[in-house]
Order: structure tokens, then sequence, then C-alpha cells
């Protein structure tokens, strides 16, 4: 499924190329940070006709799956994503951050039965959110302009660079045996889907236009994640 | 003896109420926050998503102890001085029932998360300060749910919630900003009423 997601990517990031040419001269953009905003929101219209699809199949999960197993399987991924959230806090100069990530990986592993039980956490070493978007960030790249994708969402040039980086150190994609492969992309998917459904409905009721809702909330919340947590504050 | 007691129990109170407005800002958040969470943990309708009754919830508890009118100001940025004061208490009404609604909607998704409580950075005679929580979930990486607050005559007042980093508030300021610079301040009035007025009769 990432295999797909890849192809579809370089797909739409040719298609994204052409666009954007014409977005340029063709749209009303009213912030700075959204150049292409015409472009994006097309984009925006397919991932919510994607969405259709997705959605009731992440909402079925929410609803049949006891809540252990969902847990379980958020654990499970958790776990093999904490490996590469090590490798970036190493590379955001936060060293201990990284050797509690190696050390999460080695109990729930172990302890927590190849990471279905999050035993790190219960003994106090923190779950960390970490990807190559915001260790390019924390260098000091700049977040470029903004870009929608369907399927991905919300990521300026910088974290779509990041993001293709994730993919390729991301070892599921790689797991040779094909049918247990999809499974998991398949499975991860939806879980990541359904983890997402409460949000959705707080943005359904307080956005006046989701489009912008969740671009301005991207924006903050990416700013927030650099500084982990502890932004400069931004004056009017 | 009954006149001295009730004279003895009106002290008491009127003492625990003096005492409860000298709150620290994140001891009332804490207080607050614990209060609302064991009503949700035991109210399986509020669980299964009735919104209706988790904005009572709300607005007995938690608005009280929010300046909506500094929000008003904060999410609207430069334009809020545009308004005259009519204005303004029609702007702040109608942010406060959409943000009541919003906030009352993420209350019906709570299940069995917790609540860590930061210790606040409190320089001293500080008027404005942020209180940081953040909500544990196992196997999830804590989300940072921050309150701003501004010391008031009648105790601290929430005028920000940002939640992982989102500011509820702040997020609306390039949309009301377009807005009133496209229809001026009423029609941002307009556009609120007609929000608040489709999520009224949409759900219950």
């Amino acid at each position: 499924m990432k295999s797909h997601l890849a192809g579809r990517l370089s797909r739409v990031a040719a298609v994204a190329a052409l666009v954007a040419g014409l977005a340029g001269c063709a749209t009303t953009a009213n912030n700075p940070k959204d150049p292409f905003e015409g472009f994006n929101r097309v984009m925006f219209s397919v991932n919510e006709g994607i969405d259709v699809v997705v959605k009731p199949v992440a909402q079925g999960y929410d609803k049949v799956a006891p809540a252990p197993v969902k847990t379980g399987i958020g654990n499970f991924f958790g776990n093999i994503a904490d490996i590469w959230i090590a490798v970036n806090s190493f590379l955001q100069g936060k060293p201990a951050d990284g050797f509690s990530d190696i050390g999460r990986v080695l109990v729930n592993s172990t302890l927590g039965i190849v990471g279905l039980i999050d035993v790190a956490s219960e003994m106090g070493l923190e779950k960390h959110a970490e990807d190559f978007g915001q260790t390019l960030g924390t260098w000091g790249v700049e977040g470029g302009p903004y870009l929608f994708w369907p399927v991905i969402g919300p990521r300026n040039v910088r974290d779509t660079f990041g993001f293709v980086v994730d993919v390729s150190a991301d070892p599921v994609p790689h797991v040779e045996h094909v049918p247990t492969r999809n499974t998991l992309m398949g499975v991860r998917f939806v879980d990541l889907r359904a983890s997402l459904l409460p949000a959705d409905k707080v943005v359904e009721q307080a956005a006046f236009d989701k489009y912008n809702y969740i671009r301005d909330a991207y924006f903050q919340n990416r700013r927030s994640a650099i500084y982990d947590g502890n932004p400069p504050p931004l004056e009017d | 003896m009954k006149g001295f007691f009730s004279l003895l129990l009106g002290l008491l109170l009127s003492a625990s109420s003096v005492f409860a407005q000298e709150d620290s800002p994140d001891a009332l958040i804490k207080k607050v926050t614990e209060e609302v969470l064991t009503i949700v943990r035991q109210d399986k309708d509020i669980q299964n998503g009735n919104t209706r009754k988790a904005i009572e919830l709300v607005e007995v508890k938690v608005l009280p102890h929010f300046n909506f009118q500094r929000m008003t100001a904060l999410a609207m940025g430069k334009d809020w001085n545009k308004a005259n004061a009519d204005q303004k208490k029609r702007l702040s009404e109608e942010f406060k029932t959409l943000l009541v609604r919003t906030y009352s909607n993420a209350l019906t998704s709570y299940r069995d998360q917790t609540i860590r409580y930061k210790p606040t950075k409190m320089p001293g005679g500080d008027a404005d300060v942020i209180v940081k929580t953040e909500i544990l979930q196992p196997g999830s990486k804590p989300v940072q749910l921050d309150y701003s607050l501004e010391k008031q005559p009648e105790g601290w007042k929430v005028y920000d919630v940002i939640v992982a980093g989102v500011s509820l508030v702040t997020n609306y300021r390039d949309t009301f900003t377009q807005e009133v610079r496209a229809n001026g301040v009423d029609g941002l009035i307009q556009m609120l009423s007609a929000k608040n007025k489709q999520l009224e009769s949409g759900k219950k």
C-alpha cells in the first residue's frame, strides 16, 4: 500500500509541478504561506473524496475492534516507529531522548511482547513523536510553501521531503512476504485513520472552512512540534 | 445554637469562596479539570455523544473561568479595534457559543485518558501565565493541553486553550481577518451567528 502510495506520490508530484505553475497565476492566494491555494484546494477535495471510502472503514474498525485490540495494534506500530523516532531524536541533538527511545524499543519488543504492550511508558520512558521534517526544521530549514496531498494530507515542501525520507526508512514496506506486508500496511493505515476520528468531529464543528482550519492548525502544530512544545511567542 | 451554626456555616462558605477566588492559576485548572472529568467518567450520555448534556456541563463548570471578550479580541487581532462596543458584545457572544460547542464536543470523545499537571512557572506578581497540562494515553505521545490565563479582579480567567500547539482561538485569525476585510465587522458577526444556527439545528 505504501508502494502504491509512493507511486501515487511521484505521480502527484509530477502533476503538482505542472499545476503549481498554472495555479501561481490562476488563483487568488490569500495567505502568503499558501501560494498554491487553488491547486491545494483541488487536492483537498480529491482527498475528501478518497475519505468517503476510507472513513467508514476506519469507523467500522473503531466500532468492532475491542479497545485492548486497538491499543495493541497502535502499540505494535508505535514500537516499530520508535526506531526511526530514536534516529531523529539523535539527529536533533537530543541524545537523552534518543537513548530513551531505544530503551522503549528494547523493553516493548521483549517485555511488551513484540510491542503489543507499551510497558516502557509505565516505566517512565515517555513516547516521543519525531520525524525527518521536524529534524530539518530544527536544523533551520524553512518550511516553504504549503501543500496539500491526497492520502498523506497537509505538508509544506520541507515536510513533504521529510515524509519521503520517513517512508524510505520505514521497515514495513520492506517486508519480503507480500501478503504480510500488505496486511501490515493496510491495518496501520486504518488504525491511523481511526485515531483521527475524534479530531474529525471537532474540526467539522469548529471550522468555517475546513481547508483553512486544517491548514492553520497544521502551521501551529508543526511550529510547536519543532520547538518540542515550547515555541517562542508569535506577536501580531 | 442553630443560629450560631448557620452563622458559622455562612462564614465558612464565604471564606471558601474567597479562597476559591485566590486559587493559583494551576490549582484552578486542576480543580476545574478534575471536576469536569469526574462527571464525564460517570455520565454515559456524554460518553455516547450527547452534546447537549456536555454543553450544560461546560456552561456550569468551565464557562465562569473563561474571558470570552479577551478570547474574541485575540482571535480577531487588530480588527478587534474596528468594532464598536455593541459589536464587541455580539462578537463575544457568538464566539463564546461556538467555542463552548467545540469544546463540549471534544469532551464526548473522552475515554480513559488521564491528565498530568506540569509545574507552572509563576514569576512573582505576574498577571499572565501559561498552565501546561498533558493528556496521557497509553501507547501514544502525550498530547499537550495548555491554558493561557490572566489575572482579573474576580480571579484568574482563561483566554486561550492550546491543544498540541494549536490555539483554538488564534486558529481563527486568518479566517476572521479575511471576513472582516471582505464584509466588515458586521459580516463577521453574521458569519458566526449563521454557523451557530447551523450547528444548533443540525445536531442536538
